[in-house]
């Protein structure tokens, strides 16, 4: 990126200059060396949701931003409905409510050590990962409407986990406000035989060793020492949330010029909040996240069931679950008046602080897990959210380590086989349906997460609690 | 070696990059070859579009108010077809009536081991979407997938 194009303001915050059609600034928490490297299209797309109606303070990326659509990944902006704030499709992206969620298993790695290829073959013949995989949950149109409404507490009534896992997932694990009759038929039926599914690009199911613990009083809280056999897994609201994102980015072009929203980029196709397109979108999209939720639940089942043949003494419980593409509805102080905000995050992640009170009492303490997931063949983190940060960017922090090379470059420079036998050398044990998949995923194709996470903690975005190893990933 | 371009006659299909996800471009002498050729160049993003056995018709039909978002909603009719069918699709048949778009595609189920599909496409997109005439008068119809 062109450095003369910003403003630095401290070590890791650079700023736009409103101009042109911009409404509010914009702010990009990055060191200097992620800044340089980062895509123009980044400052362009930054620029562009700066003009969106109703923005409020400024529009932000985080430190992992590259180029999305309309939004750059790991963009957040929030806007207020009273002064005609919009809600955009693409803001939130296709794949709505991808997340991170983090188990404990109650076991070291130590414990894994006997059976490691035995769990890896176990976990990738259950947990449908990849394109083609079906579930073997089948939902018709009453189930599926009860999911949608009630998210992962739908799946625990169902017998997928305990009540114990609802308190430490966003929203409780249930979504209010969520409307599946605004979600069509067709986004239903994409998603009849999904439940369940990892599905493929960057989602994976990792079993991770705590390698090294950065803040004490905050891993002490979260209950994980170094040494500790723990499983992340990393995936969305699949087909339906895809087809909800498809549907109403089209139908909020179409209707932008109606409402007399004018769009420097088709993909920020976005709608007033108290409009009737905007209104159905919350409802469907709300839905969608349920459908994240109540998938990251069955797929949280199916790793219990899977541990209870393979080491049967781990004692599972949820540290937390994150949601990396979302609008929600918060309350922020917005020059000194608590305001009620729409907020998205489109690859970034919440990270509330301490003390906020939509967090679980055990958690409030030291603030919320913040899930940061990395690659196969580096490093994943456990960040915690601080007081500045909601001042920052609205309670908001990296998601992962972002792409620095394409999917066709990477193509061109690795084999799949090849990273699986040099990532099984490191005691990394790679399963995938498809050895194109992975050499797309290469390590090397993304940022160094380390680097990522050192600029979202040096910013004070949130703070560095645990640092997590692979050791077993299902690929899709 | 996995191929990211290919030509066919007057027609060709080719793959551009984007950080995240990937873009595809239908080359052609006419704007249904580009709308075929950019459907097959999105084949080609999740799996050898030789390796697919044209044996299932599937007929699509889409409307859109103008060129752009035609060629979106033809390709997400191709993702719904493919993700609700668990199909991949390697030929096609494109004709235009207005803003009406009526097509065939024809494909076989997915079969893992064979096809080795690397990533589902979860959309196209408005990103880079454009569908014109280059100054060789050839129509070239693109947009990147988010996959």
């Amino acid at each position: 990126m062109d450095l003369t194009l910003l403003k630095q303001r401290g070590q890791n915050e650079w700023h736009i200059a409103p101009h042109g059609k911009m409404r509010v600034p914009g702010i990009i928490y990055a060191t200097d060396s992620l800044i340089r490297e980062m895509d123009e299209k980044v400052y362009e797309q930054v620029t562009n949701v700066a003009t969106l109606p109703g923005i409020v303070q400024a529009s932000y990326a985080m430190p992992d931003a590259h180029w999305g659509y309309g939004f750059p990944i790991g963009g957040v902006a929030a806007f207020d409905p009273d002064v005609g704030g919009v809600v955009s499709a693409g803001g939130v992206g296709f794949d709505i409510s991808c997340g991170v969620r983090l188990l404990r298993t109650g076991l070291t790695a130590e414990d894994l050590q006997p059976v490691k290829a035995l769990l890896a073959e176990a976990l990738f013949h259950r947990i449908p990962a990849g394109v083609g995989r079906t579930g073997k949950v089948h939902l018709d149109r009453r189930e599926m409407d009860a999911m949608l409404a009630g998210g992962a507490k739908w799946a625990v009534g169902k017998g997928y986990g305990t009540h114990e896992d609802l308190e430490f997932i966003e929203e409780h694990g249930c979504m209010a406000g969520a409307e599946p009759e605004h979600v069509s038929d067709h986004a239903k039926k994409r998603q009849q035989d999904e439940m369940g599914t990892l599905g493929s690009g960057n989602h994976y199911l990792e079993v991770q060793q705590v390698v090294t613990v950065f803040d004490e009083e905050a891993s002490s809280v979260f209950g994980i020492r170094e040494g500790d056999l723990v499983v992340s897994i990393h995936c969305g609201s699949r087909g339906l949330g895809h087809q909800i994102g498809t549907e109403f980015l089209k139908s909020m072009a179409v209707s932008a010029s109606r409402h007399h929203i004018e769009l420097p980029d088709r993909e920020l196709a976005c709608a007033p909040i108290n409009s009737e397109v905007g209104q159905e979108y919350l409802g469907a999209m709300r839905a969608a996240i349920n459908c994240a939720l109540a998938n990251r639940q069955i797929i949280t089942h199916l790793v219990r069931e899977v541990f209870a043949d393979v080491l049967p003494d781990a004692v599972f419980s949820l540290l937390y679950d994150v949601s990396h593409n979302t609008c929600k509805v918060e309350e922020h102080d917005l020059d000194g008046t608590p305001t009620r905000l729409f907020v998205h995050r489109k690859g970034a992640t919440r990270a509330f602080g301490p003390g906020h009170p939509d967090l679980p009492p055990s958690l409030r303490s030291v603030g919320q897990p913040v899930l940061i997931g990395g690659t196969m063949g580096t490093a994943s983190y456990v960040l915690v959210g601080t007081k500045e940060s909601m001042a920052l960017a609205y309670g908001s922090a990296c998601h992962g380590a972002g792409r620095s090379m394409s999917r066709h470059q990477a193509l061109r420079q690795w084999r799949g086989r090849d990273v699986v036998k040099e990532l099984d050398a490191r005691g990394i044990l790679i399963r995938s349906p498809s050895m194109r998949g992975v050499a797309e995923e290469a390590p090397g194709a993304y940022k160094d997460v380390s680097e990522v996470v050192d600029a979202a903690d040096e910013a004070r975005l949130a703070r560095k609690v645990a640092r997590l190893e692979p050791l077993v990933c299902v690929k899709g | 070696m996995h191929p990211s371009r290919s030509e066919t006659g007057q027609a060709s299909w080719e793959h551009f990059p984007h950080q995240a996800d990937m873009g595809v471009r239908g080359i052609g002498p006419t704007k249904e070859a580009a709308f075929e050729h950019a459907a097959l160049a999105m084949t080609a993003v999740i799996t050898d579009p030789a390796s697919v056995a044209p044996l299932q018709a599937v007929p699509i039909v889409c409307e859109a108010p103008d060129d752009e978002l035609l060629l979106v909603d033809w390709l997400n009719a191709l993702v719904y077809e493919m993700a609700t069918r668990k199909m991949l699709f390697s030929c096609f048949a494109v004709r235009f009536n207005g803003h009406l778009l009526h097509a065939t595609a024809w494909g076989e189920p997915v079969e893992v081991a064979r096809h080795q599909p690397a990533v589902e496409v979860k959309g196209a997109t408005y990103t880079e979407l454009s569908v014109k005439q280059d100054r060789r008068s050839r129509w070239v119809a693109q947009c990147v997938v988010d996959v």
